[in-house]
């Protein structure tokens, strides 16, 4: 088994599964039906992208393991998502902009992997491209709404950028194993992607009146494992079921 | 198993699993069968998923096994493709016509950039009163493959099944 393959699909899929899991969160609690339905929509494509990559990465394990052990039976320390998408919600401008924040990043990611070497991985990428376009359509558009929208919802996103710009760094750091995918041709170059990144966060940015924050510190460790405190209290929700009644089903 | 089945035999077989989100639509009229594959006892139906989080995929392939099953059908195998992704040109005229006739809007010729911001299908035909003069409500409607849209002449709300 290639381990950096392996530790990548985990990767992706934790991704993918954990900001699916937070936008469920809001599934009734939405500002008006129509986004609440957007956001729950947006949650149902990325579970269903991490179970394609889950069930990648449990044929390439073998044994006991499936995609229901992947997610449901590793603890915070074995998920490798970057810390943007297991942040809070917060109120909708916060919610907006990490949404905003990842698509831009996961649009470029996904498009390149589609010519990945590993032709499984380049498959699912396939797949889901056309659902991240939505994704990123829809947030840009919110990005916009709110950011050139009233005071009110333009300071609030101004708070949400404060709140979330320090973890956008991570997602082009790389970690050991994106490096030993990268000289394999099954992961692009990550500094292509930050060049796209960067190019439409400024012009989403500009077109919403926000700026761009000055250069910072930014955190890391999410991509090996360590993680804020929210992710456990996140795992804790999710994995109840299946830590308190072993293998049950509905 | 019936001797001298035939690729067509098992089409027709299909034509009875409908889709459980949208039951006027058979899986054949939906275009997720890629491929019916026999050999020797076995019956092997090549899907593939419309949206990946689609809860109706799981589904469907109990019953395309159900269904094959009370046709004599003992040994069957499901299995699942990703590439070519679906899209909604694989929907079959008859299955847009269905559609249209269970109040559900068709999708309607190839769609514009999907990255085009604040652009929205136009034109859509509503599925009550066949007026054009129609808007979208939201991209996201109450199930993956549709979109909100009302109609501005007879008011009614609808689902779009938007082009994918």
């Amino acid at each position: 088994m290639k381990d950096h393959l392996y530790n990548f699909l985990l990767h992706l899929g934790d991704n993918a599964l954990v900001l699916g899991h937070r936008l469920s969160e809001i599934c009734g609690h939405g500002p008006i039906l129509e986004q609440d339905m957007a956001m729950t929509n947006i949650a149902l494509d990325l579970v269903g992208q991490s179970r394609n990559i889950f069930q990648y990465a449990a044929r390439m394990k073998g044994g006991d393991t499936t995609e229901d052990t992947l997610a449901y039976l590793r603890d915070a320390t074995a998920f490798k998502n970057v810390l943007l998408v297991e942040q809070k919600n917060g109120d909708f401008a916060k919610t907006i902009l990490r949404q905003f924040l990842y698509d831009a990043y996961n649009y470029p990611l996904y498009k390149r992997l589609m010519n990945s070497s590993d032709k499984d991985l380049a498959a699912i990428a396939e797949k889901s491209i056309k659902e991240i376009t939505y994704h990123l359509k829809w947030s840009s558009e919110w990005v916009i709404r709110l950011g050139d929208g009233t005071e009110e919802s333009h300071n609030r996103m101004n708070n949400a950028i404060q709140d979330l710009w320090s973890y956008t760094g991570e997602l082009f750091k790389y970690s050991d194993y994106e490096i030993s995918c990268h000289e394999s041709g099954i992961l692009p170059d990550l500094n292509g992607i930050a060049e796209e990144w960067n190019a439409e966060v400024k012009n989403i940015f500009a077109e919403a009146g926000l700026e761009i924050p000055e250069k910072a510190w930014s955190h890391d460790g999410g991509k090996r494992g360590v993680h804020s405190e929210h992710l456990g209290f996140l795992l804790a929700e999710m994995q109840f079921l299946q830590r308190a009644y072993p293998g049950q089903e509905w | 198993m019936n001797t001298a089945i035939s690729k067509e035999d098992v089409y027709s077989i299909l034509e009875k699993v409908s889709d459980p989100e949208v039951p006027v639509l058979s899986i054949i009229d939906l275009g997720v069968v890629r491929d019916v594959i026999l050999s020797d006892d076995l019956v092997e139906v090549v899907i593939t998923p419309t949206y990946t989080g689609c809860p109706a995929m799981d589904m469907i392939e109990v019953e395309i096994k159900a269904t094959l099953q009370e046709h004599g059908f003992e040994r069957t195998k499901i299995t699942t493709i990703l590439s070519p992704a679906w899209t909604t040109d694989w929907l079959s005229e008859s299955g847009k016509q269905k559609l249209r006739e269970y109040g559900i809007a068709p999708p309607q010729g190839a769609a514009k950039s999907k990255r085009a911001l604040f652009s929205e299908e136009s034109g859509i035909i509503c599925p009550q009163c066949s007026s054009t003069n129609t808007e979208m409500v939201s991209q996201f409607g109450s199930t993956a493959c549709k979109a909100q849209y009302k109609c501005l002449s007879c008011e009614e709300p609808f689902d779009y099944f938007k082009c994918h």
